[in-house]
C-alpha cells in the first residue's frame, strides 16, 4: 500500500491565462517527512502549493493528498491539514486568542475543544502573555510565531510552510526553527517553501530545486551538496592565469566570477592542499559546501526580477 | 473547480458569518447610534425646513404631513446603506487588504461560503439597523404598529438584494477608489428616485418606469405600506421583484468573485 505517500503529485501542470507556471512536475512526499520546495521567485512553488490546499485548480495532471484526489476531495483534505501562508491572513481586529479560537471554528472544532487546543498552541509559541493583544500591535516575529499556531489549531497531520521566516529578526527564525524541529520529533509532515538556503539545510530531510516551473534537482541536503557542489569549497579573489589553467588542467568543478573563483573539491583532499600551497598567498577562503552553493550553481546568478 | 458551483454551498457559511459578527462586536456601540439617531435627523431637519413649504403630500389616498410620508423611506435607504456598504468596502478591505479570505480557503470553506457568509452577514446588519430605527418610529407615530415590525423580516429580504449586488461590484471592481463610481451612478440616483422623498406618480411616466427597476423603489413601497398601511403598488409583485433581483444578483456575485479569487 502506498499510505506512507501524503502527498503525490503526477505530471501537474498551471498555466495562468498563457503562462505556464508548473510543467508537469512530479514529486511525493512521505509521511513525518520533512520537505522542502527551493527555487528562485517565479520558479512555481506556491503555485504547486496553492495546488496542494486546494485553492489552486490544477489545469492538468493528478494532485493526491492523503490518498484524496484535490479536485474532488479538497474539503476532506483541508480538514487534515495545516497551511502558515506567506502573507499575513490573520484578523488584524481581533486579539491574539480570538484568531486562534475563531479560526478553529472553520473546522468545525467544539468551543471547549478549541480552547484547549488554543492554550497548548499559546504555551508552545510562547505567546500566553499576549494571549489580549491585539494582532494589529504585534511585532512581526509574533505575528508570524500565531500565524504558526493558527495553522496547527486543527490538529493537522500536514503542515505547509510558505516562506515561514521571512522578515524575521535572527532570534525569531530560531524560535521558529525550534519549534519546527519539536513539530518534527512528534511525527509530523511538513512541506517548506524559504529562501533561506540554511534554513532548508538545517530542516528538511529532503529537497526539491524548481526553476522556470520545472523540477532540476531533488534529494536529500547532503547528497544535493556532494552532487552538484562539493564538501569543501575554495574561494580565492582575484584569480591569476596560472590558477586558472591548474583548474582546468586538472579538471576541477569551479565557478569562475571574473574577479574571484569558486573551486569545489573533497575536504581535506590533495588538491586541497596543492592549492592552498600554491595559491593562497592572500584572501583565501576555505569552507564547507553548502546548500547555496547548489541553488547557484543550478539556477545561475542572474537576478530574476 | 474554477466555476462557481452551488454544491459547494453547505451551512457552514455561519462560521463566515460568526467572525464577522465578532469582529463587528468591539465596535457595534457606536455603529448602533446612527440608526437610532438618523431618522430624528431627517424628521426634525424635513419637519422644520420643508414642512411650511410643502404642506400635505398624497399617496394612496391618504393626506399626510411630509415627515410622515418620509419616514418609511428612511427604513428602507438604512437598510440599503448598511448592506452595500458592508459587501463593497468592507468586504473589499477583507478581501484585498486583510486577506481574511486567503486564510479562510485554507481550511475546510469554500469560496461559495464565504460569499454567501458575507451576503448574509450584510442582510443581517441591514436588518439590525431596521430594528433599531423603528425603535425610535414606532414610539413616536411614524410607524404603525404591530404591522410595522414586518420592516423587520423585509430588511433582510432588502439587505440580500443590497448586498448581492454590492458584492457582485466588488467582484469586478479593480481598486477600493473605484467604488465612487456604482455608488455614483447606481446608489445615488437610486436613493433619490425611488420614490423615497417626493411619490412616483408626480414624476413624468419614463421617469416612473426606471424607477421600477430600482429595487429601492419596491423596498419603499412595502416599508410605506407596512407603517403606513397603504400603498400605490401591489405588495407581491415588489416582493417578487425583490427576490428576482437577489437571485439574478447572488449569481453574478458568486461567479464574480469566485473568478476574481481563484487563480
Amino acid at each position: 500500500m502506498e499510505s506512507t505517500n501524503i502527498i503525490e503529485g503526477r505530471n501537474v501542470v498551471k498555466c495562468f491565462k498563457e503562462v505556464a507556471a508548473v510543467v508537469g512536475i512530479n514529486f511525493t512526499v512521505k509521511s513525518g517527512e520533512f520537505f522542502g520546495l527551493l527555487g528562485p521567485n517565479g520558479a512555481g512553488k506556491t503555485s504547486v502549493i496553492r495546488i496542494i490546499y486546494g485553492f489552486s485548480p490544477l489545469t492538468a495532471g493528478h494532485m493526491h493528498v492523503f490518498g484524496i484526489n484535490i479536485n474532488t476531495g479538497w474539503r476532506a483534505i483541508r480538514y487534515r491539514l495545516g497551511v502558515c501562508q506567506q502573507e499575513n491572513t490573520l484578523d488584524p481586529d481581533l486579539t491574539v486568542e480570538q484568531n486562534l479560537i475563531l479560526y478553529a471554528r472553520y473546522f468545525d472544532m467544539k468551543k471547549t475543544h478549541a480552547r484547549n487546543r488554543a492554550e497548548e498552541l499559546l504555551d508552545f509559541f510562547a505567546l500566553t502573555n499576549k494571549r489580549k493583544s491585539k494582532v494589529m500591535e504585534l511585532s512581526g516575529g509574533l505575528a508570524r510565531r500565531l500565524q504558526l499556531a493558527r495553522a496547527l489549531m486543527s490538529e493537522p497531520e500536514l503542515l505547509i510552510l510558505d516562506e515561514p521566516t521571512t522578515g524575521l529578526d535572527p532570534q525569531s527564525r530560531h524560535q521558529v526553527w525550534e519549534r519546527l524541529l519539536e513539530l518534527k520529533k512528534r511525527g509530523m509532515t511538513m512541506l517548506l517553501t524559504t529562501h533561506y538556503m540554511d534554513e532548508a539545510e538545517n530542516l528538511c530531510d529532503r529537497i526539491l530545486i524548481m526553476d522556470h516551473g520545472r523540477i532540476i534537482a531533488e534529494g536529500a541536503p547532503r547528497e544535493l551538496i556532494t552532487d552538484y557542489a562539493a564538501e569543501s569549497v575554495i574561494e580565492i579573489e582575484g584569480p591569476g592565469n596560472e590558477l586558472r589553467n591548474f583548474v582546468k588542467s586538472k579538471d576541477i568543478r569551479h565557478d569562475d566570477l571574473d574577479d574571484r573563483i569558486i573551486i569545489y573539491t573533497e575536504a581535506h583532499g590533495v588538491l586541497e592542499e596543492e592549492i592552498r600551497e600554491k595559491f593562497c598567498m592572500e584572501s583565501c577562503l576555505f569552507r564547507a559546501g553548502n546548500l547555496e552553493d547548489v541553488f547557484l550553481r543550478l539556477t545561475g546568478r542572474e537576478l530574476r526580477e | 473547480m474554477k466555476r462557481a458551483k452551488f454544491s459547494a454551498i453547505s451551512f457552514r457559511f455561519r462560521h463566515v458569518w460568526i467572525r464577522n459578527l465578532t469582529t463587528y462586536r468591539r465596535i457595534w456601540k457606536i455603529n448602533f447610534l446612527v440608526p437610532l439617531l438618523e431618522p430624528g435627523f431627517y424628521i426634525v431637519a424635513f419637519g422644520l425646513g420643508f414642512a411650511g413649504l410643502i404642506g400635505k403630500v398624497d399617496y394612496a389616498g391618504l393626506s399626510l404631513e411630509y415627515t410622515r410620508f418620509m419616514a418609511p423611506a428612511l427604513v428602507a435607504t438604512a437598510c440599503m446603506w448598511n448592506s452595500f456598504f458592508e459587501t463593497t468596502y468592507t468586504s473589499f478591505v477583507r478581501m484585498y487588504y486583510q486577506k481574511t479570505f486567503h486564510g479562510m480557503l485554507a481550511t475546510p470553506i469554500s469560496v461559495e461560503e464565504i460569499i454567501v457568509g458575507e451576503i448574509v452577514w450584510a442582510a443581517s446588519k441591514a436588518t439590525a439597523a431596521v430594528t433599531l430605527m423603528l425603535a425610535v418610529l414606532i414610539p413616536i407615530g411614524y410607524a404603525n404598529f404591530p404591522d410595522a415590525l414586518l420592516c423587520i423580516p423585509l430588511a433582510f429580504l432588502g439587505g440580500l438584494a443590497f448586498g448581492s449586488i454590492g458584492m457582485f461590484f466588488t467582484g469586478i471592481i479593480p481598486t477600493i477608489d473605484m467604488f465612487n463610481l456604482p455608488t455614483f451612478l447606481f446608489i445615488t440616483p437610486m436613493f433619490l428616485f425611488s420614490g423615497t422623498f417626493f411619490p412616483i406618480r408626480g414624476i413624468p411616466e419614463w421617469a416612473g418606469v426606471i424607477s421600477l427597476i430600482f429595487p429601492l423603489y419596491h423596498m419603499v413601497e412595502l416599508t410605506r405600506f407596512f407603517s403606513l398601511g397603504a400603498m400605490e403598488s401591489d405588495p407581491i409583485f415588489n416582493l417578487a421583484y425583490l427576490m428576482a433581483f437577489t437571485v439574478v444578483f447572488a449569481c453574478l456575485a458568486l461567479f464574480s468573485m469566485k473568478r476574481r479569487l481563484i487563480q
